[in-house]
């Protein structure tokens, strides 16, 4: 009761507000999200798990639904959009597969060999790379890397094996998971030297004294006291990646093929669209009630997998964390 | 001191170190690799640079930044880019204003006040919802803010278009659906800052008989206004970079002049559609409508210097802080993307 | 122990310890000259199994840029026996350890001079990874790596070796480095636990095994059981005793006790100077310098 005392009328007042402040963030999410589950929920039912599959080109199907009116039947939903989950998993693991070795590698030079003069360049230089907006990313890849890539790298011969189906002029899955990896990179190195940098200096201490190089002790030590937060790390850029949709509408070829590995070397060049870059360039036509519901299913997924690595990324800390236990006296 | 003092190279040679030739060939390949991705990396980034400092400063000039964006044939040598980043700061400012009391207040809520079996538990919910936020996807933020404000009753925001449909787009909604972005590092930043303040400042403050919303408002808030100012900056830095939100919410794509839409002057802008910096690049590029790469160069070019000075100074700011400074991890994974 | 403290206070015909001086930093100490190193020696209190010299420091100073951490140090240590070296805080006797297997290379600003010889090979001519094989560690806090205790044992055995020995090959020596420290018998239903687990005196006896288990020369030791219980201080006491036959060991310590229950031989460093040394008995009982009879009688540290 006397904590009633101590807590004046205006102190009461000031709680209530300032809970209301921090409660509405949550509740602005919960009402998006409903809303756009409502309006996700046509093309789901109309197209039943098909959704998920593959059949024709989802732009044109999305192109095809454009002037389906205000009311659309049921065939106006007609929709598969499997080349676009396709396009979103292949561009993200092969980022991923690039970019973590190269993260890992900067991330132990940073922390461990870099004289001191090259760790203060190199860490401004990993927050400038990591502050750079997508669409800069996105311009000097259409500027600079796809006409390179497309005049340079690809042989007329490989363009020619594919041009009934689709178009190679250098945008495309190569350049997408270039500069996509790019774009992970700084956040990985970031995260991944800070725990290198938090490793207790007793255990690289005691492995140098047992007459190990210092490299060896780094990697037999360090990265294995940090594997939970490399696995965090990881996770965190895939949901970077899975959500990047301005740059790789630029770089991507603009056509929701589903790039086929069985083309050999060409199927890094071929053309291919994510979901999150569906959304983007198919923007201007929200009005359509059909594209939308579609949009909205896309913007749903791609909540759901954000979700879905953010949690991931943190129960792979909670059983790796019983292994650091501390001792008993 | 060097930068991770935890880990200190080894003293320069007064006794023979292991020469590399003892190494395993393994350990000495990872040892060049290691070398060449770092360097490589600063290479990188000073590539991307100088290429949009050299690229963007050739049409980069006072007149350009002063002309509103025309249209017309010919689009490459006409036009400017005054519209846009006239957007781009009302944008920053909008957002700002809405992410900063709310970041700041949910952030003292938590620290000060979320007492209490039902206190800690809705603590606990709201830190999530911001955790979430900050994971999600900028486009799906512009999906989800679209559907929210083409509601009737939030009608008032944007304007009604003749068929009766809510149009759902103008400065205050693409305002409020960016202020999401810049809310998780304002409220961090508050967060950490008020967490690292040492209890006797709350102690002492009760023991005169302060209240205890008087004792942030006077004591607390101003001893963290570094942190906050770091996480201001930060979330100032991500609205400038941003363009899926802008492109959903501040009108149809290609549109570059703002366009005010009712009566009321001011509120009319507010209410009105327009571009900024990161959609006119977009629309000015192969993949956008424009084909004028040289606008694009140099749109790229305003923008990369503000994104930078704002970066800058946010690490100036927090490094002067009494507060103590956010590590790199944090830095770019609150202020990092855009 | 206290035995030897009141046998000490009666010698002095008094019951009461000499009143606290305050200390006078002006002058240098009084070092006197150690004895001859390699003349005979006065007969020990525990069998002698001196064996042949292992380390000598000729010289030996280190400095922290201009601030000076050890002067001048000479000494020697031999194989079967233990060396303490004791004195107040902040007197150089931990740098002086971390020079022996050039640990203080870490730091940047640490300058050498003098010369330290294993087994008559300068230490600076060896590879740092080489020496610090044949010249071991354990340090204060005991810090086993986060893994299992297989692998902390087995962790300088597998690394020192040029190509990855496979686990058969290196179960024997982990074995027996365990059953060396006395923790064999006590983890040995489970070898893959977390290391981490264990209890401080576990941690740490883990951590003297990962040491032995290259059979190194020399085992440094920076006062290992002032992060422990007394039992397992007694553990690792009785350990030292045993360990001493194989090897030679330098003991860091603060604690007067421990030093003259564990030690064959004692030196006392005072601010970076060696004051004395010599065999523990005559150290403690009729120590020739003022200041180590100071020390010892605990008028001052």
């Amino acid at each position: 009761m006397l904590e009633r005392l101590r807590h004046p009328w205006s102190d009461r007042r000031a709680e209530l507000v300032l809970g209301a402040a921090a409660c509405s963030v949550g509740l602005a999410i919960l009402l998006m999200v409903v809303f756009v589950a409502r309006g996700a929920w046509p093309t789901f039912a109309h197209n039943g798990l098909a959704w998920l599959g593959s059949g024709g080109n989802p732009e044109t199907q999305i192109g095809n639904m454009l002037h389906t009116g205000p009311h659309p039947v049921a065939a106006a939903y007609h929709l598969r959009a499997w080349p676009l989950i396709y396009g979103t998993l292949l561009s993200t693991g092969l980022a991923l597969l690039l970019g973590l070795p190269f993260a890992l590698l900067s991330a132990i030079f940073l922390v461990e060999f870099a004289p001191r003069a090259v760790q203060r360049l190199l860490t401004p230089v990993v927050r400038l790379l990591a502050a750079v907006p997508s669409v800069i990313y996105g311009l000097l890849g259409v500027l600079v890397l796809a006409p390179f890539v497309g005049n340079h790298v690809i042989s007329p011969a490989q363009k020619r094996s594919v041009e009934y189906v689709v178009q190679l002029d250098g945008t495309g899955l190569a350049v997408a998971v270039i500069v996509l990896a790019l774009m992970i990179v700084p956040i990985m190195v970031a995260l991944i030297a800070d725990a290198l940098a938090a490793v207790p200096a007793a255990w690289r201490e005691g492995a140098v004294a047992l007459g190990v190089n210092p490299l060896r002790a780094t990697l037999a030590v360090s990265l294995r006291a940090i594997r939970p937060a490399i696995a965090a790390a990881a996770a965190f850029a895939c949901a970077r990646a899975v959500g990047e949709a301005v740059m790789i509408a630029m770089v991507s070829g603009e056509n929701a093929f589903a790039p086929k590995p069985w083309d050999g070397v060409v199927f890094l060049f071929e053309p291919m669209l994510t979901l999150a870059a569906s959304i983007f360039r198919n923007a201007d036509s929200l009005s359509a009630p059909a594209i939308r519901s579609s949009l909205d299913a896309f913007a749903l997924l791609l909540l759901l997998a954000a979700f879905a690595l953010s949690l991931g990324s943190y129960l792979v800390k909670l059983p790796l964390r019983r292994h650091h236990a501390g001792a008993r006296p | 001191m060097s930068v991770y003092p935890h880990t200190l190279p080894a003293g320069r040679g007064r006794g023979r170190r292991s020469s590399l030739r003892s190494w395993r060939w393994r350990d000495r390949i990872v040892y060049l690799l290691a070398w060449l991705s770092g360097l490589s990396l600063c290479l990188i980034a000073a590539a991307i640079v100088l290429y949009l400092l050299v690229r963007g400063i050739q049409y980069v000039s006072p007149s350009l930044i002063l002309t509103r964006p025309t249209a017309g044939i010919g689009q490459n040598q006409i036009g400017g880019i005054l519209d846009p980043l006239l957007g781009t700061l009302l944008l920053v400012a909008l957002g700002t204003a809405i992410a900063t009391p709310i970041g700041v207040c949910s952030a003292v809520w938590i620290v000060e006040y979320g007492r209490g079996r039902l206190g800690r538990r809705l603590a606990r919910v709201v830190e999530s919802s911001i955790e979430i936020v900050a994971g999600t996807p900028d486009i799906v933020i512009a999906i989800l803010a679209l559907a929210l404000f083409q509601v009737g009753a939030l009608s008032f925001l944007s304007f009604t278009a003749s068929g009766g449909g809510v149009y759902g787009r103008s400065f205050l909604t693409a305002g409020a659906a960016v202020a999401l972005l810049a809310i998780p590092p304002v409220f961090l930043a508050t967060r950490d800052g008020l967490e690292a303040l040492p209890g006797h400042q709350r102690e002492g403050a009760f023991a005169l008989g302060k209240t205890r919303i008087a004792t942030i408002r006077r004591v607390l808030l101003p001893g963290i206004r570094p942190n906050i100012a770091t996480g201001v900056t930060l979330g100032m830095g991500r609205i400038v970079g941003d363009t899926a939100i802008v492109f959903l919410l501040l009108g149809v794509g290609a549109a570059e002049r703002i366009e005010p839409q009712g009566g009321v002057p001011g509120l009319g802008i507010l209410r009105g559609t327009g571009s900024t910096l990161t959609s006119y690049i977009y629309s000015n590029s192969p993949a956008g409508e424009g084909n004028a790469p040289q606008k694009a160069y140099a749109a790229a070019f305003v923008l990369l210097a503000m994104v930078l000075a704002l970066n800058a100074i946010a690490g100036f700011v927090s490094r002067r802080g009494s507060a103590g400074g956010m590590s790199l991890g944090d830095r770019v994974r609150l202020g990092g993307w855009s | 122990m206290a035995a030897a403290r009141n046998s000490l206070a009666a010698e002095h015909g008094a019951h009461e310890i000499p009143p606290v001086k305050r200390i006078v930093l002006d002058r240098a100490p009084t070092a006197v000259p150690p004895p001859a190193l390699d003349g005979d020696r006065a007969p020990r209190r525990r069998p002698a199994t001196a064996g042949p010299e292992r380390l000598r420091l000729e010289g030996v100073s280190v400095r922290y840029g201009a601030k000076a951490a050890v002067n001048d140090v000479s000494l020697s240590v031999h194989q079967g026996e233990v060396l303490a070296l004791i004195g107040p805080s902040g007197c150089g006797k931990t740098t002086l350890l971390r020079t022996l297997n050039r640990l203080t290379e870490l730091t940047p600003s640490a300058v050498r001079g003098g010369s330290i010889l294993l087994d008559g090979h300068d230490v600076h001519e060896l590879a740092d990874t080489e020496l610090r094989a044949r010249v071991s560690m354990v340090f204060q806090q005991p810090n086993p790596f986060p893994m299992s205790i297989f692998d902390n044992v087995a962790f300088a055995l597998r690394e020192q070796s040029r190509k990855r020995p496979r686990r058969q090959q290196i179960e024997p020596h982990v074995i027996d480095a365990l059953r060396r420290a006395g923790l064999y018998d006590e983890v040995r239903e489970d070898l893959n636990r977390p290391a981490l687990r264990l209890s401080g005196g576990q941690q740490q006896r883990l951590c003297i095994a990962r040491a032995i288990a290259l059979q190194p020369e020399v085992l440094l030791m920076d006062e290992p059981c002032s992060a422990l219980d007394p039992r397992s201080t007694e553990t690792i006491e009785q350990l030292i005793g045993e360990l001493r036959r194989d090897l030679a060991v330098v003991i860091v310590t603060h604690n007067l006790q421990q030093a003259h229950r564990v030690a064959d031989r004692v030196a006392f460093m005072y601010l970076g100077d060696l004051v004395e040394h010599g065999e523990v008995e005559q150290v403690f009982r009729e120590p020739r310098a003022p200041r180590t009879r100071d020390y010892v009688r605990g008028v001052f540290g």
